[in-house]
Order: structure tokens, then sequence, then C-alpha cells
């Protein structure tokens, strides 16, 4: 549980706000004059049909993708401008694999890791590892994991990366019954802890607190 | 940041890569073992007189190590883009400068540098006097890690692209040109018993520019590739 207390000392005014955003792709119209806010200690689900958008949203939010016009403030000030502060909160778990499959969870979570300035800490690495489900598996190569696996083995960054805002992209994607309720436990806490999710899923989510949805597709509204 | 962490990250993602590509195998044996045939063949189409052999030995060593090098550039950001890796380097909060360094050198350890290592037994199997073996192994320690980086810039821009092959040797081989002449050059000199260390000099100047300015360019076109 250390993990989740060194998460709570970085918590503090999260605030992601999108102002009047529209994106297209091939001339065609993704979504215009989107407006939503995610404060700390909520989560929003983004919604939506296959291809409506919601995957070029999370990465537009994520600062990986400059493929919008309109607004996105973090804590009041745009995203531009506070690039270094708003990664360092920041944990984006796409739809990629995110790990390597020749590596071992092990590896794998020791490189992210570095990558966000955290060095020698396997307790933390391990205890993440066994939170998903994956003790004993620490020193295998990921190709000979499940689908499953290999994706908790991405979502173990959620447990030894500390951020405040967790996005996330289909998080749910080849998890059994079982972990998604898991997972669904585990945002539930982050987000009564303080913490701030953005989430696309096209799964029911039962979720502890309430929340938004954003659909995307149809008349962007919230 | 303190130098101690940015060491750390060096270490960190040059490690990863290292292993990586170790497990893999045909990363860093495709190259290598491209070089060996076709230095190999180059006696059995030539024919075995040894001074024709040494007159082509430096010019056919320098290319085909040049062609091994263009071989292996195309993978360097692949993997990393096909698995989504790419897209946490470029979301961490530490800059990317030492990070792309560290994948370029990395790359090099796996190709380069065993490529020049062997340079010597094939300069045998090409009749190259030993006068000219030290200038071949360093002219290509030096120039293979230039060409490591060039190469760097090229898959950094095509990586987003489905087929980017074909571009990729179209954007780095007029980059290439100016090392494979002052490489081959330096080989030949001390073949005929002149002065190579000019060259060498040239080739370490590139070097040091490639080393200091490239992985900027190279940041720059990940972001931009990325960004779709």
């Amino acid at each position: 549980m250390s993990v989740r207390r060194q998460a709570g000392v970085v918590l503090a005014n999260t605030g992601l706000e999108v102002k009047r955003l529209y994106s297209d792709r091939d001339d065609r119209v993704l979504f215009a004059d989107l407006c939503f806010q995610l404060d700390a200690g909520q989560l929003v689900q983004i919604a939506g049909p296959n291809g409506s958008g919601k995957t070029s949203l999370l990465r537009i939010l994520a600062g990986l993708s400059s493929r919008y016009e309109g607004e996105v403030l973090w804590q009041g000030k745009s995203l531009l401008k506070q690039r270094h502060e708003y990664l360092q909160q920041l944990l984006y778990i796409g739809h990629g694999a995110g790990i390597k499959a020749v590596l071992s969870p092990l590896e794998n979570l020791r490189w992210s890791c570095a990558l966000r300035g955290l060095n020698n800490n396997d307790d933390k690495i391990l205890s993440a590892l066994e939170k998903v489900g994956l003790s004993g598996f620490e020193e295998q190569a990921c190709h000979s994991l499940s689908a499953g696996q290999q994706r908790r083995v991405n979502l173990a960054r959620l447990f030894c990366i500390p951020a405040s805002l967790w996005v996330l992209d289909e998080p749910f994607t080849a998890i059994d019954q079982r972990g998604v309720t898991e997972i669904e436990r585990w945002l539930s806490e982050f987000v009564s802890e303080g913490g701030a999710v953005l989430l696309t899923t096209h799964h029911r989510l039962s979720f502890a607190h309430e929340f938004k949805i954003v659909t995307l597709g149809e008349a962007a509204n919230v | 940041m303190s130098d101690s962490g940015l060491a750390k990250l060096v270490v960190a993602v040059l490690r990863r890569d290292v292993m990586a590509s170790l497990r893999r195998g045909s990363e860093w044996s495709n190259p290598l073992v491209f070089f060996v045939m076709v230095c190999a063949l180059f006696p059995l189409g030539i024919g075995p007189q040894p001074d024709r052999l040494a007159e082509l030995a430096p010019g056919i060593l320098w290319v085909v190590a040049l062609l091994a090098s263009l071989l292996a550039t195309d993978s360097l950001f692949r993997g990393d883009f096909d698995d989504a890796t790419l897209e946490q380097m470029l979301l961490s909060h530490q800059p990317l400068y030492p990070q792309v360094l560290a994948k370029t050198l990395a790359h090099w350890l796996m190709t380069g540098l065993p490529l020049s290592i062997l340079s010597p037994v094939l300069g045998v199997l090409l009749q190259l006097p030993a006068k000219g073996m030290l200038a071949l192994m360093v002219s290509l320690l030096l120039g293979t890690t230039v060409l490591s980086f060039i190469g760097a810039i090229g898959a950094a821009l095509t990586v987003g692209l489905r087929k980017g092959g074909l571009l990729l040797s179209l954007i780095v081989l007029p980059l290439y040109i100016p090392v494979l002449i002052f490489g081959s050059s330096a080989v030949k000199s001390a073949v005929e018993g002149g002065e190579y260390f000019p060259q060498l000099a040239m080739l370490g100047v590139f070097y040091l520019v490639a080393l200091a300015l490239s992985p900027l360019a190279i940041c720059g076109a990940l972001r931009i590739s990325v960004d779709q």
C-alpha cells in the first residue's frame, strides 16, 4: 500500500478542462465544440461507437497528438505551456501493448519506472505485479504470457508509477470478468483518494462513485 | 534534474535495448551475417588474384559495412513504435534527448561494434595488407557510429509510415556518402603507406557532431511520427 500513499502526496488541485475542442481525420469531423471538465476525485468515461474518435481524444489529452483546435487546460493553464508539469502527473495507458514481448514483466516495469525517474524500486514493482495477479510470472518473458496477462503487466504501471491523472484507453481489453471487477475497484480507490481518471470503454462500468459519461460520435454532449 | 538521474536514465534505456536485442537475436545477427556473406562472395566473383582484391578491399569492406548498417536501421524505432513503448518515452517528463542517445548507442553496440571488430578477419579474406587493418578498424568504429546516428534520424522520420523502407534509404544514403568517402580513403591511404590520420580526424569530427546534434533531430522526428 506504500505505492498508494506516495501517490497521495502528489495529488493536489487536479483539473483537466477541455474547451471547444475540435478534431477531424481525413476530412471527417470526429468532434466539434467538445467541452468537459475532469477534476480531482472524478472519473469521466468517454463513450461512443468504433471510429468515433475516442482514442484520438485521449491521445490529444495525453499530449501525443496536436491535431486539434480549441483549448486543453490543466489546472487552469494551457497544456502546451506546462507540458513538463503535466507529464509528471499523467499516466497514460494506450491501447498498444506498452511492453516489450522479449523482456520479462520485471524488466519492462523497471524500464518504465526508470523513464519516470524511479530507480531501484524493485519492491514496488514486485508488489504491483502481485496486485495485478502476476506473482510467479515476474521473470518469464512476456511473449509467453497470455494476452490478458500482458495487459495486466501494462496495467501494473498504475501501481508503481505515482500520478494524479490516469488516462486509460480500453483498460478492460482481454481482461477476464473477475479482473474487470478488480480494475473497477482500483479505479474507485484511486478516485476516492483524489485521483482523476479518464477512460474509454465499451463495458458498462459499475462504479461506486458517480461519474460522467462523454459521448462522442453523436452531437457530442456531456 | 541531477546528472546522476540522467546517467541512470541512459543506463536503463541502454540496458533494456541491449537486452531486448540480444534476446531477439535477428536484430544484431542479420547485419553481421550480411556483412560476412557479401564480403565472402567478392573473392568468388572477382577472382582470387591477391593484388586485385587488395586494391578493391577498402572500398568493398566499407560499402558492405555501410549497407549492413542501413539494413539494420529500419528496426531502430520500429519495434518500440509497434508495441507503443515509444509513447512511454515521449510521455516521460524526463528529457527525450538522453533516451534517444542511449537507444542509438545501444543500436550501434549491437550492429556497428561487432561489425567493426570482425572487419580485420574479412580484411584477411579480401587480402587487405596488414598495415591497413588498424585504419580499417578505427575508421569503422568511428564511421559506423556516425552511420547509426544518421540512420536513426531517417528511421525516426519514417517509423510512422507503413512502408518506409525505400524512403528511408533515399533520406539516409546521401548523408552516408561523406562518411563512406573519408572512411574508405583512410584505409586506402594506410594500405599505400601514406598518412591516414587526417581522414580519421575528419571522421572524428563527424562523430562528435553526430553525437551532439543528431539526437535533437531524432527527438523532433519521433514527435512528428507519433503525432498522428
